[in-house]
């Protein structure tokens, strides 16, 4: 299971917006998963709170929006959606497609709350 | 992967930054900002590093993926041993545990760095980078990366490959592809390897592999072979030799290859604006 490494990085990644946003508080993390990308949402829901014991993040709610396999023909140009392992065409049944969304791995957005409390942090 | 020139904007989640812009305020009256960052995006940066390394040496960076017992390992050493006078190869290795495979290999006469994962399920591009200053990278043409046996980690780390190979032998099962589309989505060869038991399994048919790669609409080309007997190992090695020459050529030009299966947006920013990239060693180093 690697959901727990993607965690650590998504924490790096969240310590350093809330710095750049001078915030005090992450109240949620949104991300986009998609079933290509190689990461289970609901393990990444199990890891979440381990990995932000003792970082801003710590309580934070975590969104997880899981997105849709949506292919576009080379040869048709039709797009629809997909499976996993059957990323064919809906239309024509041709094998070569474009991927256009299925395969994210992405820290959406942030809630923040700014460091008005705290000045001094 | 960076946060500043767009390339994690893909037509699935581009309204996101068009409508709104960056900065919004939510119902709650918080803070909400859009960052748009791929979560591995530290990985991927350590991984364009090593590209680059891998790029100022001429070395051509292949990728090994599979479950464990494939046949990495002896694919490795009938490729050294046949086309070891030809080119210069050295290998990293990646297990849970062990020295073996490394040894294995060095018996065959080329460099060989282990990594021991301890419990980690795949390598990364830190772990990979920490093995390149074992290596004396200008005294290489190719270098193989083992990843760990694993079908389903090592597909979301990027190591700063130029290029994944994905083996499937004969006795795990035609549809493979089917049941790891991560993995073998990745792959720019597969190699379907153990051919020599393909007279005793009765079960095991090349087309329908290659048919469930089709099915992930991959073109990837797919070479069953035999590392034992031999069988096939040319067309493999010619794959190897017109690589080794992509890449050169690709060098002269100042281009960038990146493995099959990268967001969008990195495939076309390719990496040649000013990243501001801040290194904590010295570029210039040789890794000796």
């Amino acid at each position: 299971m690697h959901e727990l490494a993607v965690c650590q990085g998504l924490m790096q990644q969240v310590g350093l917006v809330a710095e750049r946003e001078q915030a005090s508080k992450v109240i949620s993390i949104t991300l986009q998963i998609g079933p290509l990308s190689g990461v289970e949402a609901q393990l990444l829901r199990e890891a979440f709170p381990v990995a932000a014991v003792g970082t801003i993040a710590e309580g934070a709610e975590l969104e997880i929006e899981q997105m849709p396999i949506v292919v576009e023909c080379l040869q048709c140009g039709a797009r629809g959606e997909a499976k996993v392992n059957k990323l064919v065409c809906g239309q024509c049944g041709d094998w070569r497609t474009r991927l256009i969304s299925g395969e994210e791995m992405l820290l959406k957005s942030l809630e923040l709350e700014r460091g008005a409390s705290d000045d001094a942090a | 992967m960076c946060d500043t020139c767009g390339c994690n904007i893909t037509d699935g989640n581009r309204h996101l930054v068009e409508e709104g812009g960056k900065h919004a305020t939510t119902d709650s009256g918080k803070e909400a900002v859009t960052v748009l960052q791929n979560l591995l995006s530290e990985n991927d940066h350590t991984a364009a590093h090593n590209r680059e390394h891998f790029d100022a040496q001429h070395v051509l960076a292949i990728n090994l993926m599979s479950s464990p017992g494939s046949g990495k390992t002896a694919l490795l050493e009938a490729t050294i041993e046949r086309l070891g006078r030809e080119f210069r190869i050295a290998v990293i290795e990646g297990d849970l545990e062990t020295e073996n495979d490394a040894a294995r290999v060095r018996d065959k006469g080329v460099e060989a760095v282990q990594i021991t994962t301890g419990t980690a399920c795949h390598l990364d591009a830190h772990m990979v980078h920490q093995a390149l200053h074992q290596l004396s990278l200008d005294e290489v043409d190719i270098l193989f990366i083992e990843n760990v046996g694993n079908l389903v980690c090592p597909a979301s780390f990027d190591l700063g490959q130029h290029r994944n190979v994905t083996l499937l032998s004969v006795t795990e099962g035609d549809d493979k592809p089917a049941k790891y589309p991560v993995m073998f989505r990745a792959a720019d060869l597969m190699l379907v390897t153990k051919s020599d038991l393909l007279a005793v399994l009765d079960d095991f048919d090349p087309n329908k592999a290659e048919y469930h790669l089709r099915d992930l609409a991959s073109d990837a080309q797919s070479i069953t072979l035999s590392g034992k007997t031999g069988d096939n190992l040319e067309a493999w090695f010619d794959w190897l030799r017109d690589e080794v020459i992509a890449q050169e050529e690709r060098v002269a030009k100042g281009l960038i290859q990146r493995p099959r299966v990268q967001p969008e947006g990195a495939q076309l920013h390719g990496h040649q604006h000013d990243h501001a990239h801040q290194h904590h060693h010295d570029h210039s180093h040789s890794h000796s």
